[in-house]
């Protein structure tokens, strides 16, 4: 009987979810832009009054998102230069081409893997940090008691974490860049047997300097979208504390597809352009 | 009119609603200054509804809100921003900054919106504190506080530049009865000694008698106010039986 009755609701229930869906997105967009506007102009603000910025908090946000995460990410992308290096000794040493070995990992960590790896570790440890800390802000009124007491609660909750992030992800970056190349030397001289300096100047000649300043600028990129999505997961929390829980999922989701679509045209944009 | 002897809130005809569901249907009411009103209500009737409104957070489907006889319906949003900045509320939970101690929540308006100096904003914070029987409990974290501490820092937090107007949520909510007579004592001394207009939600039958000058009644069915005036008066003579059976306890 009830699946007789589900196929009877089949047309109206469809059109009726697939409705909802865009009416959903429609709103979800229109969020996103509104929150853009007012971060921009909190930005702005702070620039414009640096003295306003509250450094306690921004000092605090910038070892969370910064110092806090320096291990992490080094032994991440340590081993992501070792599992990528293994992997390309195997397939090249077939091929004679072992000396290619420290440019293949050397560019490929820091133009690309790095920025990467730093940012999908962002956004686990501090974008869902961000989700439920304003998320939860929201739960219990205290973003309701910044806007009643006539702030802009973003210039509070975003201004510091979004410059943090923006300051502290390229340093990140640059520490996951050394130790990926340093994970792939640990193959280059165990498995391919090659000296250290041969790796180190093979490593030299590869990965020019600007590459390390795409790392610095994708990553900061990347740390802007992870701060953005977060706190804008954050503010759209509901008023229950399920809520937050769920505010966190969608802001590591998004900031995970946002993060990837940015790397996607920043990668054609440092290669046909840049480079 | 002039500021000075205009209501402290004009409400005019009000409706407002909650996801798509209407829940204030034309509603009008008018706060003279240095009352205490308390909102009341059964639980869903639109209370918490109508103080967000007040306040600024939701903007009405229509009608006007007043408040010192500017409209916070229609100011821009600097214009709005200042307006809010002009009255202090406090929230049910209290809606203390976690991450602030007792005196830096308090410090907190202070510090953006006076040019006071750091020990003078230290002094004042002191003295609001003390109005509220929590000095020298200033550098506690909230997350240390009991729930009734809690509240009458967000009293403190809520006076601390002195408004003319003050928002109370549920403030005896999850008290218990000595706290919350306490609490009770806290509001009439406040409007004693600074002479605000001072609009409280609540359902706590003892407060309603012990401090209101004047209640109103919302009703969750017809969506309008249902009874205005005197609370002692509404118990004994209002014309709704429902009224009166909310002022007694269920009992007529």
């Amino acid at each position: 009987m009830a699946g007789e009755d589900q196929k009877k609701s089949f047309p109206e229930d469809f059109f009726i979810s697939v409705g909802g869906m865009f009416y959903t997105l429609k709103e979800e967009i229109f969020s996103c832009i509104v929150f853009a506007g007012r971060v921009s102009s909190a930005v702005l603000d702070a620039f414009r009054h640096p003295g306003k910025i509250r450094k306690r908090e921004l000092l605090y946000f910038m070892n969370l998102c910064g110092a806090d995460g320096v291990p992490i990410t080094f032994l991440i992308c340590f081993l992501t230069g070792f599992i990528l290096g293994y992997q390309c000794a195997v397939q090249m040493q077939k091929y004679g081409a072992d000396a290619f070995l420290a440019g293949l990992v050397g560019c490929a960590m820091v133009r690309e893997l790095s920025p990467l790896m730093v940012s999908i570790i962002a956004t686990g440890r501090t974008g869902s940090a961000f989700a439920a800390e304003i998320g939860s802000m929201k739960v219990s009124e205290e973003v309701d008691a910044l806007r009643t007491m006539g702030f802009m609660p973003e210039r509070f909750l975003v201004v510091p974490k979004l410059f943090a992030m923006a300051l502290m992800m390229p340093l990140l970056a640059i520490i996951g860049d050394i130790a990926g190349i340093l994970g792939g030397a640990v193959i280059g001289i165990t498995v391919l047997h090659q000296p250290l300096s041969a790796y180190y100047s093979q490593t030299v000649s590869w990965v020019r300097p600007g590459y390390f300043l795409e790392s610095i600028i994708k990553t900061a990129v990347f740390g802007i979208i992870i701060c953005f999505i977060g706190c804008w997961r954050g503010f759209r929390t509901g008023s229950d504390a399920l809520a937050v829980g769920r505010s966190t999922t969608s802001s590591v989701v998004l900031s995970i597809l946002f993060v990837i679509i940015a790397d996607t045209i920043l990668a054609h944009f440092f290669n046909n352009i840049f480079f | 009119m002039s500021e000075k002897n205009c209501p402290a809130i004009e409400v005019k005809d009000l409706v407002a609603k909650y996801g798509e569901r209407i829940i204030l249907n034309h509603i009008s009411f008018t706060v003279p200054q240095g009352e205490i009103l308390t909102i009341l209500g059964s639980s869903g009737c639109g209370k918490s509804t109508l103080l967000k409104h007040l306040t600024g957070l939701y903007t009405p489907l229509s009608g006007e809100i007043l408040l010192h006889g500017k409209s916070i319906v229609h100011a821009a949003e600097e214009e709005k921003r200042l307006l809010m900045s002009s009255f202090g509320v406090a929230y049910q939970g209290g809606a203390l900054f976690r991450s602030f101690t007792v005196e830096e929540n308090v410090a907190l308006p202070l510090e953006e919106y006076t040019l006071l100096s750091r020990e003078e904003i230290r002094k004042k914070v002191k003295e609001k504190l003390k109005m509220v029987n929590l000095d020298g409990f200033q550098h506690l974290m909230p997350a240390d506080l009991s729930g009734g501490m809690l509240k009458r820092c967000a009293f403190a937090r809520a006076m601390a530049l002195d408004p003319k107007l003050l928002f109370f949520d549920e403030p005896s909510a999850g008290l218990d009865p000595v706290s919350s007579a306490s609490l009770d004592e806290l509001i009439l001394q406040i409007r004693e000694k600074t002479g605000a207009t001072i609009v409280i939600v609540t359902h706590e039958l003892d407060s309603i008698f012990r401090i209101s000058d004047r209640s109103i009644m919302l009703d969750a069915g017809t969506k309008k106010i249902i009874a205005d005036g005197k609370p002692e008066d509404l118990r004994k003579n209002c014309a709704n039986e429902e009224v009166r059976r909310f002022l007694n306890r269920g009992k007529l």
